[in-house]
């Protein structure tokens, strides 16, 4: 390498030798880029690319350094504008930057800092050829070199170049004392350990102030490593303070503030002194974007100096009403922060904010529905609702889905929270579903099922309003809600109870245009046909029974069971209503309806289907036979028949009521006495590890059941849970879809909200699956005339949110180690321990007060000794509170 | 790091300068340029110059048939950028002399020295018209 750039050392111009012809003839880096502007883009421009690349791969052997540099200037320009890939030339960049003329050694570091990569292999070439660079006298060549570094810094080159680096920190050259201070940056991020050579020159930048350029390279150096961990730079917040009160420069005025948003957060303290000069600026200065950010900062970090918060507002307020857009949307984002804690500032703006959601620009539209949805409160929900429902129906397609989404998140978030009237959010959901453009199906969907069993006051409600959708022909045209309606046939179904007229939903789910359905939405029409069907037929059978408790006639017949009447006073009513419509009559025609439109479907391929349709048509088939033989029998001896009470099962089974279920509930279930799981069951044990993992295809989220979440040492533990799980995978089967995520198991839907409420009566001492039932039950409360908020159910061990935090990358772990170490003065101690950032030991702190002092020193003339004495005392007891307590003279 | 990348684009959607300040492998960096382009190109005068976009935010601005985009982290102002863009296109005008898209495509290398002047790490050290063109004319005297 070091050969070939020797012999071209007479000069860049003059070539020569076998590659005359080469160079004579080259085309120029400007004939290349007409070459192309020629050819039309597409298969024209690409041969003509790909002859260049020919040439190139030519052109850049060759031994003249003039004709190899026009060769990779061609090529960085495709590298960099048509994506060419130049790895390969790798070689040759570092052998151009070893060049004497400048202007070689310039196109080979441009083209090193295009196309590197931590992985480029010739990379450890270039180490010799930075070193020499970096000590030339030569300014512009030591610049070149810098700005190469900090771009394709590796560790290997930060722990090797870290010495330069040093030296040229203290260059008498402000040109070089800025590069270099902007490429420490990457070389603290590569190499940690050069935090304890090179950061006492970084602090002597930020103390000497009489340079303006090296400043602003200092402030954004500490500006990014604070953005990371900021603690470790609270001990410069004098410097820092002083900068903010001295410097008239915008740009580092506005990476100081960014730096005290950061530590603000940290030391309270802090925002007493610097909240003052801040406001000084906001009120003084001319730049929009100091202004801005002084709000930003106010806002954000310094939100109980009301004072502050309120000439931040009047700030924001004078944005809104600029005609720039610009301003506009940053006066919008910067109300957005302001919500949280001064809500009152969002409430004065209310009239631009909902101007601002009919703009032509979407960006601004979002943030105005985003701070819309920061006003809603469970006061309000409903008239912002209808607000955002009108203009959603104005607005383009994908604004309209933007505004749906929010309001179901916001209405939806921590279960319903917001949520009182829930007859008017069902209806809600109902309206959403109609909008043409809907493309939030899937989450409608869900939170019709969820309101539905979390609820129990809104199920009548939530019945009429499936209805409304499942009866509308049109609404099946359109395939992006189907999802919704497969949620309004279940609840159809599940609730027919509370219907007014089950006929009409059975013609509704029977209509001939659910063909368009998908078939597993289609299944579950038709498995709510079923429930309908058996609800019909057990209320005409049974007409004065049906309120009464069942268990003990089902018991007579089939004693090893017992059913539950969940619903029997509530649903007295209603079910009375719907009763009397049903005639003779009309169950044969029901009849009628379901086994002529159902035949068909009996030889369909969708096992899905055909399974569910053959169950509809064989209670059909059976309910015939029952209903011509009644007019054979007294009434009387109805309960001997043996199809009615079939019948009654099916419909008792059926009208089981589903409450949410925790995942981690089954385990909870206690092994009832005297019996005696291990005896028929363990050998089980090998089905149910085969048979576990499919029944996770019957359902969105994990099995509760894993091998080490039992705290039980009882023997007959693993058969229990063997039991338990091939029931819940047969549950599942049916229910798959509604069931709670755990919170033992990863979560696979997200949009479940925590259910920590703590109110809720439920939550504590959730024995078993039945007393949860149970209990919500016995919580239930007739609706008054005021009509309170109804019991939502809340589960205690929903999902939390996962409490492990992203961990900080290890990298700025060491570099803010290293910092500390550093700024305490004793990185002679801990040269070894370089990853111990929190380690605490005495002597650290002490010198940490030292250093303070030191600071303080220089940097605030008020304190007087005597201070700094009482200081020393402070010292031996306030070990302690040290972490808080790291600028206290400063702020005092 | 604030300032992730800086793209500048002709009306037609074709990439004329290209810096990038974190690693990115070429497909990647053709993609997001892609879908930038597409983006910030679709946005009319009457829209504002800030666009989110991943977890970048694009801050751009359009100069006759040049787009300046810039990349920059959640936390950058916005304002100050756009402030940055403008000094960086009065810079290039003082070199070239009413800059157009034709100087940028024929002398990419002094585009990318001006902005290696201006930006290093992401960080803006340097806002002075006459500190970053003094290496490019003491250049340009010495060829």
């Amino acid at each position: 390498m070091s050969g070939g750039s020797g012999s071209g050392g007479g000069g860049g111009v003059s070539g020569g030798g076998p590659s005359l012809m080469d160079s004579l003839f080259q085309r120029t880096l400007d004939d290349l880029i007409k070459g192309i502007r020629l050819h039309t883009p597409g298969a024209a421009q690409s041969t003509f690319i790909s002859k260049s690349l020919d040439e190139i791969r030519r052109e850049i052997k060759s031994t003249d350094l003039q004709t190899k540099s026009t060769a990779l200037q061609k090529l960085t320009y495709l590298h960099s504008l048509h994506g060419i890939d130049m790895s390969w030339a790798a070689f040759h960049a570092v052998e151009l930057t070893s060049s004497p003329s400048f202007a070689h050694k310039k196109t080979g570091y441009l083209a090193a800092s295009l196309s590197f990569r931590p992985s480029t292999e010739v990379l450890l070439l270039l180490t010799n050829q930075l070193r020499k660079d970096l000590s030339s006298t030569n300014q512009h060549e030591v610049s070149l070199a810098l700005e190469c570094l900090a771009v394709i810094c590796t560790p290997d080159f930060a722990r090797d170049l870290t010495p330069d680096i040093f030296t040229l920190l203290a260059s008498s050259k402000s040109f070089i004392r800025k590069k270099s201070i902007a490429c420490l940056l990457m070389i603290f991020t590569q190499y940690p350990d050069a935090v304890r050579v090179c950061f006492k020159r970084l602090v002597e930048n930020l103390e000497s102030t009489d340079n303006a350029q090296t400043l602003a390279a200092t402030v954004g150096v500490f500006c990014e490593l604070a953005s990371k961990e900021p603690r470790s730079y609270l001990p410069l917040a004098p410097e820092f303070y002083r900068i903010l009160v001295d410097s008239r420069n915008n740009w580092v005025l506005i990476k100081v503030l960014k730096i005290f948003s950061k530590l603000a957060k940290l030391e309270p303290r802090l925002a007493k002194k610097v909240v003052e000069p801040i406001c000084d600026h906001m009120k003084r200065s001319e730049a929009k974007s100091l202004v801005f950010e002084c709000v930003r900062t106010i806002v954000s970090s310094f939100h109980d100096y009301e004072f502050a918060v309120k000439l931040a507002v009047s700030k924001i307020k004078e944005l809104l009403l600029e005609t720039d857009l610009n301003l506009k949307y940053l006066g919008l984002q910067g109300l957005l922060l302001v919500a949280p804690n001064h809500l009152w500032a969002v409430l004065e703006n209310k009239e631009v904010i909902i101007k601002s959601l009919s703009d032509v620009d979407r960006n601004i539209r979002l943030e105005a529905l985003k701070l819309v949805m920061s006003m809603v409160s469970d006061d309000n929900v409903i008239e912002i609702c209808r607000v955002l429902i009108g203009y959603a129906l104005k607005s383009d397609p994908e604004f309209c889905n933007e505004i749906l989404t929010s309001m179901l998140s916001t209405c939806s978030r921590n279960v319903y929270e917001m949520v009182t009237d829930f007859d008017w959010y069902v209806s809600l959901l109902g309206e959403m579903a109609r909008i043409p453009h809907c493309q939030n199906g899937e989450e409608i969907e869900y939170q019709l099922i969820d309101i539905g069993m979390r609820v129990k006051d809104v199920r009548p409600e939530l019945v009429r309003i499936g209805r409304d959708l499942l009866i509308d022909p049109a609404l099946l045209g359109n395939p992006s809600i189907h999802t919704i309606l497969s949620a309004a046939s279940w609840v159809s179904g599940e609730y027919i109870r509370f219907s007014k007229n089950p006929f009409e939903i059975m013609e509704a789910l029977l209509q001939p245009r659910t063909n368009l359905l998908s078939p597993s939405i289609k299944a579950i029409y038709i498995h709510s046909a079923y429930k309908v069907l058996s609800f019909c037929l057990h209320s005409f059978l049974f007409p004065h029974t049906s309120t009464i408790s069942v268990s003990n006639l089902v018991d007579e017949h089939e004693p090893g069971f017992t059913y539950s009447e969940s619903e029997g006073d509530t649903n007295a009513d209603l079910a009375t209503s719907s009763k009397n419509t049903i005639t003779r009559e009309s169950i044969i025609n029901l009849l009628a309806l379901v086994l002529s439109s159902l035949t068909p479907l009996a030889e369909t391929h969708d096992v899905e289907i055909q399974e569910r349709v053959r169950n509809v048509l064989g209670l059909a088939r059976l309910a015939q036979e029952e209903i011509s033989s009644c007019d054979t029998l007294q009434k009387e001896s109805i309960f001997a028949v043996k199809h009615s009470v079939i019948i009654r099962l099916i419909n008792d089974a059926l009208s089981e009521d589903l409450g949410p279920v925790s995942l981690s509930a089954q385990e909870r279930v206690l092994i009832p006495e005297g019996l005696l799981l291990e005896e028929d069951l363990h050998k089980l044990d090998n089905i149910c590890e085969q048979g576990l993992p499919i029944s996770e295809s019957f359902s969105l989220v994990k099995p509760v059941l894993t091998e080490n979440d039992s705290v039980s040492i009882h023997p007959n533990e693993e058969s229990s849970e063997a039991e338990s799980s091939s029931l819940l995978s047969e549950h599942r089967k049916r229910h798959g879809l509604f069931y709670l995520p755990s919170d033992t198991t990863q979560n696979t839907s997200t949009t479940f909200p925590p259910a920590n409420d703590p109110n809720n009566q439920i939550d504590t001492d959730v024995e078993d699956l039945v007393r949860l039932t149970e209990e919500s039950l016995v919580l239930k409360k007739k609706s008054t005339l005021t009509r309170p908020r109804p019991v939502v159910v809340k589960l205690d061990e929903g999902d939390r949110a996962p409490i492990a935090r992203a961990k900080a990358e290890s990298n700025d772990d060491l570099i803010s180690g290293a910092v500390r170490d550093v700024l305490l003065g004793n990185e002679d101690c801990n040269k070894g321990g370089k990853g111990d950032s929190e380690g605490g030991n005495a002597s650290k702190r002490k010198s940490k007060k030292l250093k303070e002092k030191k600071q303080l020193s220089q940097s605030d003339e008020n304190v007087e000794t005597s201070k700094q004495k009482r200081k020393h005392k402070g010292r031996q007891r306030g070990d302690v509170a040290v972490q808080n307590s790291v600028i206290p003279d400063f702020l005092l | 790091m604030g300032i992730r990348f800086i793209l500048m684009v002709n009306k037609q959607g074709q990439t004329r300068l290209a810096q990038y300040y974190e690693y990115l492998t070429l497909e990647e960096r053709r993609a997001l340029e892609g879908e930038i382009v597409r983006k910030c190109l679709a946005r009319n005068e009457q829209q504002c110059s800030f666009v989110e976009h991943r977890n970048y935010k694009i801050v751009y601005r359009r100069y006759a048939s040049l787009f300046f985009l810039v990349g920059v982290d959640n936390e950058e102002n916005e304002l100050a950028i756009l402030e940055f863009i403008h000094l960086l296109v009065e810079t290039m005008d003082r070199h070239f002399g009413n800059v157009c898209e034709l100087d940028i495509m024929f002398h990419l290398e002094k585009a990318h020295f001006m902005l290696e002047e201006m930006v290093m790490n992401g960080c803006i050290v340097e806002t002075s018209k006459a500190n970053i063109l003094a290496p490019i004319q003491l250049m340009d005297k010495a060829s």
